[in-house]
């Protein structure tokens, strides 16, 4: 039984699903992406990246989101190992 | 009676507005463009009621600029109209529960409701008004359905006060309410969204935006040229002219009224570029050179705004523009910007540091040509050849980048991340393009229209004072030596703060080499905003900073003039 991945937001594949465990970020940011339905124990798919350290482009819901490079490193995800 | 109408950004809610009022509006796809609000009325029952359109937010505590307005107005309502996206619906919630702890009545517009179904979305109406507490009515904004429901159920509007003591309780509560009144339907990816997803990718992005600007650059051409060639040119020419040449007959061919109002003749004709009279070049330039133009950018805007495509190039320029000291999305008033310079720099108000508002209002007032001057641009320059109107362009835009690296090291402050939602394509109702079309054109009418008349005049009276000979003596050293032009050109150039069409208008009659025409116009699209603008950076900036962007503009345009005039 292997264990649960954490990892940030810029270090996932594209396509791939997680669960957000937390955000490392202070309460301006929090709320910035709670306000976009980004909190804590939300599913997220990310869809891309661009180059050199570029935004980052995820799916929460029904809702694409694009947030910017530092700030997908402040995210932190959870993939439960593959079945 | 105040209502308000309340919503997150992206729901329709503009639209929604224009259906209340039946008056005309803006209704965009990207956040940011309500952030001055709109106001309408209409009638409920015998009542006058005021409905005032509130700036997209998703939260009553504010991040951005734009939401603390929204926070501020709802002070002042006596009923909230709150629109809701069906298809994000948890999201949504979280405005509305903050909505219901007010004291004000409020009532819930379920909106794109249609869109809900191809999602695989059923949402269970009477359910979510039972547990919210208050009305919800479901709409479908672009089609007017449920409009007249939402009306009739305005005076059961309830004001529950469900108050929470932090924001994990009430996303606890909403969890609930979703859990309880929506299922979703498993189904497959719509080319909608593989599309989406394809533009988001950097190599299929690039190659998207590749396409979007070019066919973009195409349409404008295409329908610009069309209307000049098959609308405007045959009227003046067929209709415009003959009636000019009577008048011209009748007022004896010269004389003071007479090169006032239909001014000098070329040849023993009007020529509309260089007659310079009221009612030849004074009409021509706002009518036939640039509206064209006008109309045929303001359509290809209209509709990539609509189709929820700007907030993807953002995403894809991103990194770009961090090297300027911008992000993103500052591309989106930059786009403006090329249709007039005075909403680009109002729409720097989306950004959220003064010094990211500062650059961008900067850059777009040395960099980004309006339309009207580039109309002006493309059909005088565009004579000697089209590789001439390319060299103005890429100065243009080499400036612009360069400037912004240095002012991304000089300017102080921070400039943030990116952080923005990317609404899902949709195509909008032609009905709706074509509301928001006519809104500005019928603006640039109204507001250009006078100036450039006045301009004409002003220029007409100037010259039989012999005001610009005083003028052009003075200024020859600076443009002869550093810009190599005659010194008539200070003459465009000084009118250039009225109008920058007619402006190069006024190059015309100067018989000036390519390499001057690209000189001076360049120069004149760098070296100050026009007036309007003018007011518009002292207003956003404050006359401090306003006054810093004049001092670069001017010596910007006066290097890359100089530059011009020893390399070509």
């Amino acid at each position: 039984m292997s264990q649960n991945t954490q990892l940030t937001l810029d270090q996932m594949e594209a396509g791939q699903t997680g669960t957000v465990i937390q955000i490392l970020g202070g309460r301006g940011l929090t709320r910035r992406l709670e306000a976009l339905g980004v909190r804590q124990g939300k599913e997220v798919t990310k869809i891309s990246s661009m180059l050199f350290r570029g935004p980052v482009t995820f799916r929460t819901d029904y809702t694409q989101v694009a947030v910017g490079f530092g700030m997908a490193r402040k995210i932190l995800i959870e993939i439960a190992p593959s079945a | 009676m105040k209502i308000l109408l309340m919503g997150n950004p992206n729901v329709g809610k503009s639209v929604i507005f224009s259906r209340l009022t039946g008056t005309r509006t803006i209704a965009s796809n990207y956040p940011g463009t309500t952030v001055e609000f709109i106001k309408g009325h209409m009638k409920l029952g015998q009542e006058q009621a005021e409905i005032i359109d509130v700036p997209g937010t998703y939260t009553l505590e504010p991040t951005s600029k734009a939401e603390e307005v929204a926070a501020e107005m709802l002070k002042e309502g006596d009923l909230i109209i709150d629109v809701v996206d069906a298809t994000n619906l948890e999201r949504n919630l979280n405005l509305t529960l903050q909505l219901l702890e007010k004291p004000v009545p409020v009532i819930v517009a379920l909106n794109m409701w249609d869109d809900t179904r191809h999602r695989g979305i059923n949402i269970d109406v009477a359910r979510l008004e039972e547990l919210l507490g208050v009305p919800v009515v479901s709409t479908v904004g672009v089609t007017g359905q449920g409009i007249k429901e939402l009306v009739s159920h305005l005076p059961e509007a309830a004001a529950p006060q469900d108050i929470y003591s932090s924001s994990d309780e009430r996303w606890a509560k909403i969890g609930d309410i979703v859990s309880k009144v929506q299922s979703l339907i498993h189904r497959h990816h719509t080319w909608r969204e593989i599309l989406e997803d394809a533009s988001s990718h950097p190599v299929g992005g690039i190659a998207t935006a590749l396409l979007v600007l070019g066919a973009t650059f195409f349409v404008i051409r295409f329908v610009g040229e069309g209307i000049i060639n098959y609308v405007t040119d045959p009227l003046f020419n067929w209709l415009w002219t003959p009636l000019l040449m009577k008048l011209s007959l009748a007022l004896g061919s010269s004389g003071f009224w007479h090169d006032i109002l239909v001014g000098k003749l070329i040849d023993g004709n009007v020529d509309y570029f260089q007659s310079f009279g009221l009612l030849s070049t004074g009409i021509y330039i706002p009518l036939a050179a640039v509206l064209p133009y006008i109309i045929a950018f303001y359509f290809a805007l209209g509709i990539l705004e609509d189709v929820g495509y700007l907030p993807r190039l953002a995403v894809l320029i991103d990194t770009l523009m961090h090297r300027l000291g911008l992000h993103g999305y500052a591309i989106i008033p930059t786009i403006l910007g090329l249709g007039c310079n005075v909403p680009a720099v109002m729409a720097t108000r989306i950004l959220e540091s003064r010094r990211e508002r500062f650059i961008a209002a900067t850059l777009i007032s040395i960099g980004i040509p309006c339309a009207a001057l580039q109309a002006m641009i493309i059909g005088l320059v565009g004579q000697q050849g089209i590789q001439y109107v390319a060299i103005v362009y890429g100065s243009l835009f080499i400036s612009w980048i360069i400037i912004g690296l240095i002012l991304n090291h000089t300017v102080r402050g921070f400039s943030p991340e990116l952080i923005i939602e990317m609404p899902p394509y949709r195509f909008p109702p032609w009905r709706v393009i074509g509301e928001k079309l006519w809104l500005r054109v019928y603006s640039f009418i109204k507001e250009a229209l006078p100036i450039v008349l006045g301009a004409v005049l002003v220029v007409n009276i100037l010259y039989t004072l012999g005001v610009f000979d005083f003028i052009a003596n003075i200024a020859a050293p600076v443009l002869s030596g550093l810009l190599g032009l005659p010194k008539e050109s200070v003459v465009a150039l000084a009118i250039g703060f009225l109008r920058k069409d007619v402006a190069v208008g006024m190059l015309a009659p100067l018989g000036l080499t390519a390499k001057q025409l690209v000189i001076s116009t360049t120069v004149l699209a760098m070296v100050f905003p026009c007036v309007a603008t003018f007011v518009i950076l002292a207003r956003e900036l404050g006359a401090r900073d306003m006054l810093k962007a004049t001092g670069i503009m001017i010596a910007a345009a006066l290097i890359v003039g100089g530059l011009q005039n020893l390399i070509l």
